[in-house]
């Protein structure tokens, strides 16, 4: 069990938080009127999305469950469905059902 | 004039109702995945007005959640704001992709308003409408998707405490089944993204087992391998310039990363055959 957090710290920590992501998004927003021109930048915002999902996944996948062997079986299932069907709510389903099955045994 | 303005308002109450219409299936794919969020911030003791005010502030979910573990883990401030940045650094795309969408006359309270709309769903079906974006459209589909949002977070927080463990645990991985419903169907399209997410989890695994570097927190861990990775694949295979900038994303209605991917597929393409000449 985690010790608690003070309640004012969670929201101290949610204002930061919220206010970046705001800005991340309101940004081009407000100053982009062309598009991004410079080839490096644009590659670079096109990877970071499939690069930092990757590493939150893996191995996170692995101890979010009470047995890392259920964590293993919902990836390779949610891989697999993904591959075939790629819709996110299929996908997201099918991982929850693989750990509860597994978690029946 | 008075009629104009009636005519204008009618209008506008029928394109919100379309985005709500349409916005229907974000939202009951946020409701899961949300449910999940809500459970996760209980665990690290985040109450349900906390995690209401996390959800209706945010709308994010890969930032929401690691905005959850960096306060599990009692991270400094720096750490989240290099972290949140980096984590939400698509939606800084999204963004510059949707604002080619507007009409030059636009109101600067819609960009204001827009923003706050912008997540990986959201943008895929406001960008892939014809011609230019009605805000309204978009602040229909968001109503909706952002109710599901709040409400499956709260009721994580609070069955999240009824559930038995057997629940629990299983939709703890819904968000990371969502991620790969996010970053596969475009590995498999182009084998680059392919091989990037692969290298990204084995990195990410090293990261985790080797001495020395698993001592570094998980949110700094995603900045490192982000940088590092996405910077080298920018260097080795730059996505093909092409004049008409970021607006060529938009494409059929679905997922973003979907429409993002066959950019990248036609790029990488072009990219082997522009090679393959210079070869000859």
């Amino acid at each position: 069990m985690n010790s608690p957090i003070s309640s004012s710290r969670i929201y101290a920590a949610l204002i930061i938080m919220a206010l970046t992501i705001y800005a991340v998004r309101v940004l081009p927003f407000l100053f982009l009127r062309k598009p991004i021109r410079n080839r490096f930048i644009r590659s670079f915002l096109f990877y970071v999305p499939y690069v930092t999902l990757a590493v939150m996944t893996f191995p996170a996948i692995l101890t979010a469950t009470a047995h890392p062997l259920a964590g293993l079986l919902a990836l390779i299932a949610g891989l697999v469905m993904a591959w075939v069907r790629g819709d996110l709510f299929t996908v997201a389903v099918t991982c929850c059902a693989v750990v509860f099955i597994a978690g029946l045994f | 004039m008075l009629i104009m303005t009636k005519k204008t308002a009618a209008s506008s109450n029928y394109t919100f109702l379309r985005g709500m219409r349409d916005g229907i299936p974000i939202c009951l794919g946020y409701f899961a995945v949300s449910f999940a969020l809500g459970i996760a911030g209980r665990n690290v003791g985040m109450n349900a007005m906390q995690a209401f005010v996390m959800s209706l502030t945010m709308v994010a979910s890969a930032g929401q959640f690691a905005a959850i573990t960096l306060i599990g883990a009692g991270a400094g401030a720096v750490e989240m704001i290099t972290t949140t940045l980096i984590v939400n650094l698509r939606y800084l795309l999204m963004s510059c992709s949707l604002t080619q969408k507007l009409s030059p006359d636009t109101k600067f309270i819609h960009r204001l308003g827009l923003a706050y709309c912008m997540t990986d769903e959201i943008f895929g079906l406001s960008v892939s409408v014809d011609g230019f974006l009605r805000p309204v459209y978009t602040y229909g589909i968001t109503f909706i998707s952002v109710s599901g949002w709040c409400l499956g977070t709260v009721l994580g927080v609070i069955a999240g405490n009824i559930l038995p463990a057997l629940v629990t645990n299983a939709l703890g991985v819904a968000m990371y089944g969502m991620f790969l419903a996010i970053i596969i169907p475009p590995a498999k399209k182009d084998h680059f993204i392919g091989l990037l997410v692969t290298i990204s989890m084995a990195a990410s695994g090293l990261f985790s087992i080797l001495p020395y570097l698993r001592g570094i927190s998980s949110g700094f861990r995603v900045i490192i391998l982000t940088l590092v990775i996405a910077g080298a694949a920018a260097w080795l295979h730059p996505v093909e310039e092409d004049a008409e900038g970021p607006e060529k994303l938009s494409g059929p209605k679905g997922d973003s990363s979907r429409n993002l991917s066959e950019t990248s597929l036609r790029n990488a393409s072009e990219n082997d055959i522009k090679k393959e000449e210079a070869n000859r």
